[in-house]
């Protein structure tokens, strides 16, 4: 077996020694076992933090089953959103159109459960039978008086990139809806924060403790009435670029509301979060505050970080995730503990997040962008891994291969964002490279 | 409570499935290619779907599973696939080197008309199938049936493709099995080989979803049904096909193709259906029942008898899909259960006949549905008319057992919260005791945890 497919040999770049720039932003070749998703994926994943809305999924079930439950974004009250809905097409459908279905199945549902607002997916059937979602939805919305928004996902339409545009249309058709609404000082957006494991709670915390108010987080334990006053921030702050970045310059362009990128991973990168909102608000006190509890809760991590990094000092480390953003900050917080990040790549990263990995990475380092299970498996072994940071086709891979291994998508059940999420970071990467299991067979 | 919003009224739904028991085509089509050596997976349509059947049966059996795709672009929706699959092909021989790929449809290239038959033999005429190499398709409509309908269709292409018939007949059996666990396959071929019965299973995914770890990324574990087993099974006595709804489709396929005569048998679930699997192993192989595999039926049995008052009169809430679900209601009623609720969403008329056979006289009261709105939430109203002491089924039922405070013991597909399916079998009397020392786990942990301080007893 070839350790690169030719026609990726492009995607693939070693610092210091690859000739050409990485190539990204490509579509997945034909016959390749990719880890990327479609588009249906991307907006799913994307609004599905949103509790209090109803989200049905027009197609046959596979979609709505496969979708069902599977992001551990919490909510603080309706849990509505965990809920499985499907128009369920059948073969009947698919030959005399699935239009009918569709306004019955949503009638129904809005009855029953009273949503604040729907989102209606369209999934690849849906496109190619031409079903007129969008006129099912503004009919539904008339009779039922809700928004009833269409989110144009139909699979084959692109990557999960584009899932995420679809998401941040439907998105913003919500935003600023709500006119009464009036904000207090200082108040902001978070864009791009999804709640895993209750790490918007956190980062909620942080904020109000240095006088900054949140309106609304998209789409972390996310509320309809809540995305309608969204227009009312003085600020938007992306931390998940690659989802969030064009309902940010859309409401830039629309608002006048200016946007930065941050990111909550790792000392440095939260505690930059916290005093850019702090510095766009040009206000001394809130400043100040930032200062004194970044520095309050340094005093309290970095000595509990030194038994981990004691023990992780020297280590290497891959990363494969979905956004290259998020990389730059796992590589930081690794090397906070000691560790070394010796392969990077993501599945839908752009060029300036890989230029971004190759100036902050060491020499040597492999980026790779829309890799598969061989290429990840061969830069492993070639690399000598200790640790790998992905989801959850990566998993099992990196047992077998016998290394550690720590979910920085979905299936994270420890909190990762912010000072506290550092130190579970730091104990999960340290209890998965250090079990004694892997003393049980030789690598 | 996370499911708040169930009431016991029931509402008849007319286009609307929530909360679903089943899901669509291609993971079913998936899954049987596992259990053939030396395969690669292809999913012919959009990335996605390849991506989600690969992460849920990652969730399911914790182990790499590996699957190409056609990566559908807005181009091959409306031109389309020929040129991805045919591309496709190529890639996966030079790149990925497996024996075998099997391709499988998804409701897009179904939906536009591609034709995997005549792709395919595009693709050997043109010279894109290397000398003894081999690619297999079924058509998987993901809007037709459901999971087990794929698992039906890829066996059917299976063995379609590769079963000859040659002059000279095998001394030997095919074993078709429906969807179940490495663990199950594994346990069929203890008993085939204690019963001294020869016979080719397939599919076979034990040593593939069940793989040792070994320091080792193996894209083809040892494990799958082989080329010339599956080239064998032309020449087989006769075909024992286990599951109706997975494997009448491949097992009529042999008869007509190689003229392999058939019958087609329950999953051997619980003591009954066990008793008939044993049975026609021995008339079909012409062998003896050994005395280890009695006892081990007389070991189902004594346990039974020892916790019968644990058992009796239960009343049991089922899901799942139609060939287990048959045969594990059979085994409820034979401990003296009463399997009062039963849904399906894979579709088929035999369904509501079996259980009215195996339920009219002992759980009269009984409700079972299976196909459109047969899913979790109809379940679930059911139970909030009248409650139950256990439920069976997949990971899928956690919500209803967590807010109704219901002793809940997991099987079927997926489970994606809990181990121990890959490795322990449900099938045969030992898998029967496995079933029914989880049922009694449960309901006793509950009475332990709940019952009053005076009734709390040490000795049960």
């Amino acid at each position: 077996m070839e350790r690169i497919i030719k026609e990726r040999s492009t995607q693939v770049h070693t610092i210091g020694t690859s000739a050409h720039d990485l190539d990204c932003e490509k579509k997945s070749l034909a016959g390749s076992v990719s880890q990327r998703a479609c588009v249906f994926c991307g907006s799913r994943v994307v609004l599905y933090p949103i509790a209090d809305a109803l989200h049905l999924i027009h197609g046959p079930i596979g979609c709505a089953a496969y979708t069902w439950d599977i992001r551990g974004a919490l909510s603080s009250g309706p849990q509505l959103h965990r809920l499985s809905f499907s128009t369920d097409l059948r073969e009947r459908d698919v030959v005399f159109g699935g239009e009918p279905k569709l306004y019955t199945a949503l009638t129904e549902l809005i009855e029953a459960y009273k949503p604040k607002a729907a989102f209606v997916y369209s999934t690849c059937i849906v496109g190619v039978i031409g079903d007129d979602v969008e006129a099912v939805c503004r009919r539904v919305s008339a009779e039922q008086k809700i928004d009833v928004l269409p989110v144009m996902a139909e699979g084959f339409k692109g990557t999960k990139k584009d899932g995420y545009k679809a998401a941040c249309d439907a998105l913003a058709k919500l935003v600023g809806t709500d006119n009464e609404f009036q904000a207090p000082p200082f108040s902001i957006n978070i864009l791009g924060d999804f709640n895993l494991a209750g790490e918007l709670w956190m980062l909620k915390e942080y904020y109000e403790k240095i006088g900054i108010n949140i309106i609304t987080c998209l789409t972390g334990d996310g509320r309809i009435n809540e995305i309608r006053q969204a227009h009312k921030a003085s600020i938007n702050v992306v931390q998940c670029s690659g989802s969030m970045m064009h309902l940010a310059k859309e409401m830039e362009e629309k608002y006048g509301i200016p946007f930065i990128k941050v990111s909550y991973f790792g000392i440095e990168d939260m505690a930059d979060a916290l005093y850019e909102a702090a510095g766009f608000f040009k206000n001394d006190e809130m400043l100040q505050k930032a200062k004194d509890l970044v520095s309050k809760e340094i005093r309290t991590l970095l000595p509990a970080l030194t038994p981990f990094k004691e023990k992780l000092q020297g280590k290497k480390a891959a990363i494969y995730v979905g956004g290259a953003f998020k990389a730059i900050s796992l590589v930081k917080a690794l090397r906070l503990i000691g560790m070394k990040t010796v392969m990077v790549g993501s599945q839908t990263g752009n060029k300036d997040d890989y230029n971004l990995l190759k100036k902050l990475c060491d020499e040597g380092t492999i980026i790779v962008d829309d890799s598969n299970p061989n290429e990840l498996s061969e830069f492993v072994k070639e690399k000598g891994v200790d640790l790998f940071i992905g989801g959850v086709k990566e998993r099992p891979i990196a047992y077998k291969l016998g290394i550690g291994f720590c979910d920085h998508n979905h299936e994270r059940k420890e909190a990762l964002a912010g000072f506290e999420g550092m130190l579970n970071f730091a104990n999960e990467v340290y209890a998965s490279v250090t079990s004694p299991v892997w003393k049980f067979f030789k690598r | 409570m996370l499911l708040n919003h169930t009431t016991s009224k029931i509402v008849e739904r007319k286009a609307l499935t929530v909360n679903p028991a089943k899901t669509c085509q291609p993971i079913g089509a998936m899954y049987a290619a596992l259990g053939i050596h030396g395969c690669l997976p292809h999913s012919h349509g959009s990335q996605g779907c390849c991506s989600y059947h690969r992460s849920t049966l990652t969730r399911h059996y914790k182990e790499p599973v590996m699957a190409a795709t056609s990566s559908f672009t807005e181009g091959s929706s409306v031109f389309g696939g020929q040129a991805n699959l045919l591309q496709a092909i190529t890639n996966i021989f030079t790149i990925y080197e497996p024996d075998i790929i099997a391709v499988h449809s998804t409701c897009l290239s179904e939906t536009i008309g591609d034709d995997l038959g005549q792709i395919v033999s595009k693709a050997a005429s043109d010279g894109k199938i290397p000398e003894g190499k081999h690619v297999i398709q079924a058509p998987t409509p993901s809007y037709v049936g459901s999971h087990v309908t794929g698992y039906a269709n890829m066996l059917e292409g299976i063995v379609k493709y590769f079963a000859k018939k040659s002059d000279s007949l095998k001394n030997q059996l095919n074993i078709l099995s429906g969807w179940v666990e490495p663990s199950d396959m594994r346990e069929l071929k203890r008993i085939l080989k204690l019963m001294k019965v020869k016979n080719v299973l397939l599919p076979d995914t034990s040593d593939v979803l069940d793989s040792p770890m070994n320091g080792k990324f193996e894209m083809y574990p040892k494990g799958g049904t082989t080329i010339p087993e599956m080239v064998s099974m032309g020449d087989s006595l006769h075909t024992l096909a286990l599951g109706e709804w997975a494997t009448e489709k491949a097992a009529i396929n042999l008869d007509n193709q190689c003229k392999v005569k058939f019958s087609i048998q329950d999953l051997p679930i619980g003591i009954q259906a066990t008793d008939r699997f044993i049975q026609s192993l021995a008339k079909l192989g012409s062998v003896s029942v050994p005395e280890s595999i009695n006892d081990e039926r007389g070991r189902l049995i004594d346990v039974i008898t020892d916790m019968h008052q644990y058992l009796y009169g239960k009343r049991v809430a089922l899901w799942g899909d139609p060939d287990q679900l048959i045969p594990l209601a059979e085994f409820l009623v034979d401990m003296d259960m009463k399997p009062v609720y039963i849904v399906s969403g894979t579709p088929g008329k035999t369904f509501e006949k079996r259980m009215e056979k195996i339920l009219s006289k002992s759980v009269p009261e009984a409700k079972y549905k299976n196909g459109a709105n047969a899913d979790m939430l109809l379940m679930h109203q059911w139970i909030k008319e009248n409650p139950v002491d256990l439920l069976i089924g997949n990971t899928y039922g956690k919500y209803i057992s967590r807010d109704e405070k219901i002793p809940f013991v997991r099987m079927g597909f997926p489970i994606i919260d809990r181990v121990g399916h890959s490795y322990f079998p449900t099938l045969g009397y030992m898998g029967g005791l496995r079933i029914l020392e989880k049922i009694l786990s449960v309901l006793m942990d509950q009475q332990d945890a709940t019952c009053p301080e005076e009734s709390f007893e040490l000795v049960m």
